[in-house]
């Protein structure tokens, strides 16, 4: 635009200031979900832009943002399932930077801002199966994780993709005492972390992650038990071996590398057969778990010939 | 302090458990949270494993402070145990199990935890039948050995919880820890006594007299 010196902008040029307001509130919650300049506690949940995304949804409903925000497993906040939420409020999302490493040709430390740059968000309403026989239905905002791993060039020896939780102690503390060995780790076959399903979410209900629910990026592996599932992720690594897993480490026995949801293979402790959906009041029963979590027409063809009751 | 005692008691034990009612209702805004029916299951358990024993306590203090008035306190705390723990179960049969007779035996069946917790609870009806006046006048003796199954009963109550944690054993390790140290007080008295009692034997059947005797 032309503008001579001396005369000030037409009143048309001028930015209504509802407007106006609602373009600072999106950048500064841009700002503090991806580029870290405004402290997370001042704007704990800022607007995401992002896109539907109905083919890899469900349309079963959502659970309420208090469910998702207030029940759940994040074990470096404690053990009880509202620990995550009553004991988060002094972690730091921002700045948030993720190391690359291993059999790629692209590695190296990348900011989440340069993580997240070329992605457009989408919402990806998922099931969510929790190995702990309870269930969710949560509208995920996040990006495919395969879009992002091609980014670094995984060359032919990887095999694998190997994640770290962040490992701070003073801001989480249920990683003062060793409930599991931290920092948490999990991985994934590199096929499964480049089906289209395979997500790393920043968002939840339109809005960035809440701390508890592992903020500021995280994976989100719909077929899978939650606990794969890793949250406030630091470290991608691609690796020709199997990676180890935390719950795997814990409990051999009991927590595959797998960890695919399969009503046939049971805990050893607890049957999986079926599950409580959380959300659905005091007085409805358990309802069936389907096999892989109601995505088996997607993924079932990645274990084709595999003995899942062996690799569980 | 010995006339409040009672209904002080009874107030306490019956706090958590007005507690969940109120959060049940929804009172005031309280809720027992996302997952209802696993918030219940989980904190009518711990009452029931904490109240159990706190119903062992109520001996060695008794005996330690020597104040025998205390032992008039044990039924009432073991019959709250026990009602925490019948609620315990029958939540798990209603509101988590739907009264589906087939998942409900196969679990009993199959999963070792439900297998102990069932037995702990099974082990109590008895002491909690026979706990009034008059059957303890009715079993006389025998009453005082029928009780001591809530020993193995506490023993399955915490294998029954530190078989289910996935991970974090702390809480099931102090429980753990608390009936261990209970169960040595006892095991130590009882061996103090025995120890007494063939003292007092050993004296009255004097060796060396009765080989006098002989001479």
């Amino acid at each position: 635009m032309i503008r001579s010196p001396d005369r000030g902008p037409l009143t048309s040029e001028i930015t209504p200031r509802e407007i106006y307001l609602d373009r600072r509130r999106l950048m500064a919650g841009l700002a503090a979900s991806l580029v870290g300049l405004v402290d997370a506690a001042e704007l704990p949940a800022a607007r995401l832009q992002f896109a539907g995304n109905p083919r890899f949804s469900t349309k079963e409903a959502p659970n309420s943002y208090e469910d998702i925000r207030s029940y759940n497993n994040f074990y470096e906040f404690g053990t009880g399932k509202e620990d995550p939420s009553e004991r988060s409020g002094r972690f730091k999302p921002t700045p948030w930077k993720v190391a690359v490493a291993g059999e790629a040709e692209v590695t190296g430390t990348f900011t989440l801002e340069d993580i997240l740059k070329p992605h457009a968000l989408e919402e990806r309403i998922y099931r969510l199966r929790c190995v702990e026989a309870w269930s969710m239905v949560i509208p995920w905002v996040g990006f495919p994780l395969g879009d992002l791993l091609k980014r670094f060039r995984p060359n032919s020896r990887a095999k694998y993709v190997a994640f770290k939780t962040v490992l701070r102690p003073d801001e989480m503390p249920g990683q003062r005492f060793p409930v599991l060995e931290w920092p948490y780790v999990e991985g994934l076959r590199i096929d499964e972390a480049m089906h289209p399903l395979t997500i790393l979410a920043v968002g939840l209900y339109g809005q960035t992650l809440p701390n508890q629910n592992g903020a500021p990026l995280r994976l989100v592996v719909p077929w899978k038990y939650g606990f794969k599932s890793i949250k406030s992720i630091v470290e991608i690594r691609f690796t020709e071996r199997q990676p180890p897993t935390s719950w795997n480490i814990s409990a051999p026995q009991e927590y595959g590398f797998y960890a695919n949801v399969n009503p046939g293979v049971d805990h050893p402790r607890w049957s999986q057969a079926s599950e409580r959906r959380i959300g659905s009041g005091i007085f409805a029963p358990r309802r069936p778990t389907l096999m892989f979590n109601g995505y088996a027409e997607q993924v079932a063809s990645l274990y084709t010939g595999m003995d899942l009751s062996k690799y569980y | 302090m010995r006339r409040y005692a009672k209904p002080l008691l009874f107030a306490l034990c019956a706090l958590p458990l007005a507690w969940l009612l109120l959060r049940a209702l929804g009172f005031a805004g309280l809720s027992l949270g996302a997952n209802p029916t696993d918030e219940l299951q989980d904190r009518l358990g711990d009452w029931g494993l904490r109240l159990l024993l706190g119903t062992l306590c109520i001996t060695p203090l008794a005996v330690t402070l020597r104040k025998t008035w205390l032992v008039g306190l044990r039924r009432m705390l073991g019959l709250f145990a026990f009602t925490y723990l019948v609620l315990h179960f029958a939540n798990w049969l209603v509101l988590d199990q739907w009264l589906d007779g087939r998942a409900i035996v196969k679990d009993i069946a199959k999963r070792p935890y439900i297998t102990v917790g069932l037995a702990s609870l099974l082990l109590l009806v008895p002491l909690a039948f026979t706990s009034t006046a008059g059957w303890m006048r009715r079993l006389g003796k025998r009453w005082q050995v029928l009780h001591r199954l809530v020993y193995p009963a506490a023993v399955l109550g915490c294998i029954h919880f530190w078989w289910q944690v996935k991970a974090d054993w702390r809480e099931p390790l102090l429980y753990a820890t608390a009936l261990a140290l209970l169960l040595g007080w006892r095991a130590r008295r009882t061996c103090q006594r025995r120890r007494a009692a063939l003292a007092a034997a050993a004296s009255a059947l004097d060796p060396l007299k009765a080989m006098g005797r002989g001479a």
